[in-house]
C-alpha cells in the first residue's frame, strides 16, 4: 500500500505530539491519584486543574463548569437525561433535530418510552433547522433544547447562537452536542447562551477515552455516573488524568493556533468541493456550502453505492466513510442524508472526506484524480448508470 | 471483513457487461435498500448458457456475489443454472460476513428473474421456477416468519 492518507477526522484524529509528550509524564512518574491528600499527587492533581482551565478556557467558560467524562456520548447522556429528570416538574417536553448524533436520538428514544414528549425538527436541504418552526415548537411544558453544533455527517453549522437566544427568551435549557466542533470553529458558551455542552477529546488531536460536559452554573442537574466524590460530586470515578491533560493540551493548540487552521483547512476543502462538483459528474455537495466545519466535505455520488467506493479508496491507502447501509449494519442509509431530502438510492452514494491541519494540497489532488476513475469503475458496472444514460439518450 | 476470494470479484469481476438482444434479462434487488442486480443471459437453443453479463449497483459483496454467480451459471443448462443457490454462492466466495449474507439472495434471484424472462419469452415452464419478486427483503421476511 502506498501512503496513507487520513481523510476521516471527523471519525477520530491523531494525537497531536505536544498532547503526546504532555501525556507521557502521567502515566509512570506522576502516577498519583488527583484525590489523594500527599504532596507525591499534587503533581497529578495540577496536571488535572491545568487540563480543566485550558479546556474551559476554549469556550469561555469557567473551569469549575466543566465536568469531565469518558467521552461524547456520555455527555449527552448525562445532560439529558439528568436533567429530564431533574426538571420534570416543570415539564416533560424537549426539542431535538433529525439530525444528531445517535447519542441524543437514542437517548431522546428512551425518554420517550419513560413518558417524555419530543419533538424532532426538521432540516432544509443544507440541514439547517428553522429557527421560526423552534420557536414555534416551544411549550410551557419544554425543558430542555438540544441541537448539534455542527453535523459530524454533512459539516453543517447550526444557528448556535440564535438558538440560545430563543431557548433563553422562553426560559427553557439549552444544550449543544458539540462533538465535531470544539477546538475546530469559535465558540462562547456567554456569548452563544449555551447551558450545557458536550464534547469528546480525540476529535481535536487529543486522546480517546475522555470528554466532558460544560455545565453553567446554577442549572439543576443530578450524578450519572454514582461514587466517589470527584468532579464536585457529578461524575464519580477517579480521574483521568492523561486524558485530561490530553484534551487540555489538546485545546490549548487549538486556542492557539485556529484562525491559522481554520484558513487552512477551509482553502484545502474548497479546493476539493470544487474539483470534485467540476470533474465528476452528477455528483452533489451534501451540507451547507458556506456555513460548515472547516475539515467536512460530504458528497453524494449518483448511481454508486458508497461501500464498493471505500473499499476501492482503501486500497489506494485512503481513509474515509460513508453514509450508506452497507456501512452502517442496517438497510437504510444515513438518518442525516435522508432528513436532508435524499432519496435513499442518492444517500447510499455518500462519502465523507474530513480534513486536518496535516493534510496536504498533493493528498487532495491525489484524492480527486483516483475519486473520478473509482466513480467512472463503478457506475460502468451499474445497471442505474446503464438505465439512466439509455433514457437520456 | 471480507474473504480473498470477494476481494478478488470485486477488484476483477467477471462478466462485466451487457447482451444485447439477451435470450432473458432479470433486475432485482431496489435502490432503497442498496443493491440492485441485474444479469443477462445468452442461452442457445438446447437451453445450455453460453453466456452470461451482469450489472450491480451495490457493496462490495453484492458486486461480488454477482460476480461469482456468473462464473457459476456459464456453460450450465437451464436446470443446472437453477440449483446454483445462494448457499453455493456464499461457499464459492468462501463465506460472507453475516450482514452480507442478503446479497447472495439477490444474486439467486437475479439468476432466477434471468431465467423467469427468458421462458416467458420463449413461452415455456421451467419446473421449480417461481416468479421473482421485486423486493428481495420481502422474501428474505417471509422465510423468517
Amino acid at each position: 500500500m502506498s501512503k496513507l492518507i487520513y481523510l476521516d477526522n471527523a471519525a477520530t484524529t491523531r494525537v497531536k505530539d505536544e498532547v503526546l509528550t504532555e501525556i507521557m509524564p502521567y502515566f509512570s512518574q506522576n502516577y498519583g491519584n488527583p484525590s489523594a491528600i500527599y504532596s507525591f499527587a499534587q503533581e497529578a492533581r495540577k496536571g488535572v486543574d491545568e487540563g480543566r482551565k485550558r479546556t474551559a478556557d476554549l469556550i469561555g467558560a469557567k473551569p469549575e463548569e466543566i465536568f469531565f467524562t469518558a467521552g461524547g456520548s456520555e455527555s449527552d447522556n448525562w445532560a439529558i437525561k439528568s436533567i429530564a429528570e431533574a426538571y420534570a416538574g416543570k415539564g416533560k417536553h424537549i426539542i431535538t433535530s433529525a439530525i444528531e448524533h445517535h447519542a441524543v436520538l437514542h437517548t431522546c428514544e428512551y425518554l420517550e418510552k419513560h413518558g417524555y414528549e419530543v419533538t424532532y425538527l426538521g432540516v432544509d436541504e443544507d440541514g439547517k433547522i428553522s429557527l421560526k418552526e423552534l420557536e414555534n415548537a416551544i411549550r410551557e411544558d419544554t425543558i430542555l433544547i438540544t441541537i448539534m453544533t455542527a453535523n459530524n455527517e454533512i459539516g453543517t453549522i447550526e444557528p448556535v447562537a440564535e438558538i440560545g437566544r430563543i431557548a433563553h427568551d422562553h426560559n427553557v435549557l439549552f444544550h449543544t452536542d458539540a462533538v465535531q466542533a470544539y477546538g475546530h470553529i469559535p465558540l462562547n458558551v456567554d456569548e452563544m447562551n449555551i447551558d450545557l455542552l458536550s464534547a469528546s477529546g480525540h476529535k481535536l488531536g487529543g486522546p480517546k477515552g475522555v470528554g466532558f460536559l460544560y455545565i453553567r452554573k446554577g442549572v439543576r442537574i443530578g450524578s450519572f455516573i454514582h461514587g466517589g466524590a470527584q468532579e464536585r460530586n457529578r461524575r464519580a470515578g477517579t480521574h483521568n488524568t492523561t486524558g485530561i491533560v490530553g484534551i487540555g493540551t489538546a485545546a490549548k493548540l487549538a486556542a492557539e493556533n485556529m484562525n491559522e487552521i481554520i484558513k487552512k483547512e477551509q482553502s484545502l476543502r474548497d479546493h476539493l468541493i470544487e474539483r470534485v462538483l467540476n470533474e465528476i459528474p452528477y455528483a452533489r455537495l451534501n451540507g451547507h456550502r458556506t456555513d460548515r466545519l472547516p475539515g467536512n466535505a460530504s458528497f453524494c455520488f449518483r448511481f454508486v453505492e458508497g461501500e464498493s467506493l471505500l473499499i476501492l479508496l482503501d486500497q489506494l491507502g485512503i481513509c474515509a466513510s460513508s453514509g450508506s447501509a452497507c456501512t452502517s449494519g442496517s438497510l437504510d442509509p444515513s438518518h442525516v442524508l435522508l432528513a436532508i431530502g435524499l432519496p435513499h438510492e442518492i444517500a447510499h452514494g455518500s462519502v465523507r472526506l474530513s480534513l486536518s491541519e496535516e493534510t496536504t494540497l498533493e493528498d487532495i489532488d491525489f484524492v480527486v484524480d483516483n475519486l473520478k476513475k473509482i466513480v467512472e469503475r463503478l457506475r460502468g458496472m451499474s445497471p442505474l448508470y446503464e438505465d439512466f444514460v439509455k433514457n437520456n439518450r | 471483513m471480507y474473504s480473498e476470494k470477494v476481494m478478488d470479484h470485486f477488484n476483477n469481476p467477471r462478466n462485466v457487461g451487457e447482451i444485447e438482444n439477451p435470450s432473458g434479462v432479470g433486475t432485482v434487488g431496489n435502490a432503497k435498500c442498496g443493491d440492485i442486480m441485474r444479469m443477462y443471459f445468452d442461452i442457445d437453443e438446447n437451453g445450455i448458457i453460453q453466456d452470461v453479463k451482469f450489472k450491480t449497483f451495490g457493496c462490495g459483496a453484492a458486486i461480488a456475489t454477482s460476480s461469482m454467480a456468473t462464473e457459476l451459471v456459464k456453460g450450465k443448462t437451464v436446470n443446472e443454472a437453477l440449483e446454483v443457490t445462494n448457499k453455493a454462492v456464499m461457499e464459492a466466495l468462501d463465506g460472507l460476513p453475516p450482514v452480507k449474507v442478503h446479497c447472495s439472495l439477490l444474486a439467486e434471484e437475479a439468476i432466477h428473474a434471468a431465467l423467469w424472462d427468458y421462458a416467458q419469452k420463449k413461452g415455456i415452464t421451467i419446473d421449480g421456477l417461481k416468479e421473482p419478486v421485486d423486493d428481495i427483503e420481502e422474501r428474505i421476511g417471509d422465510e423468517e416468519e
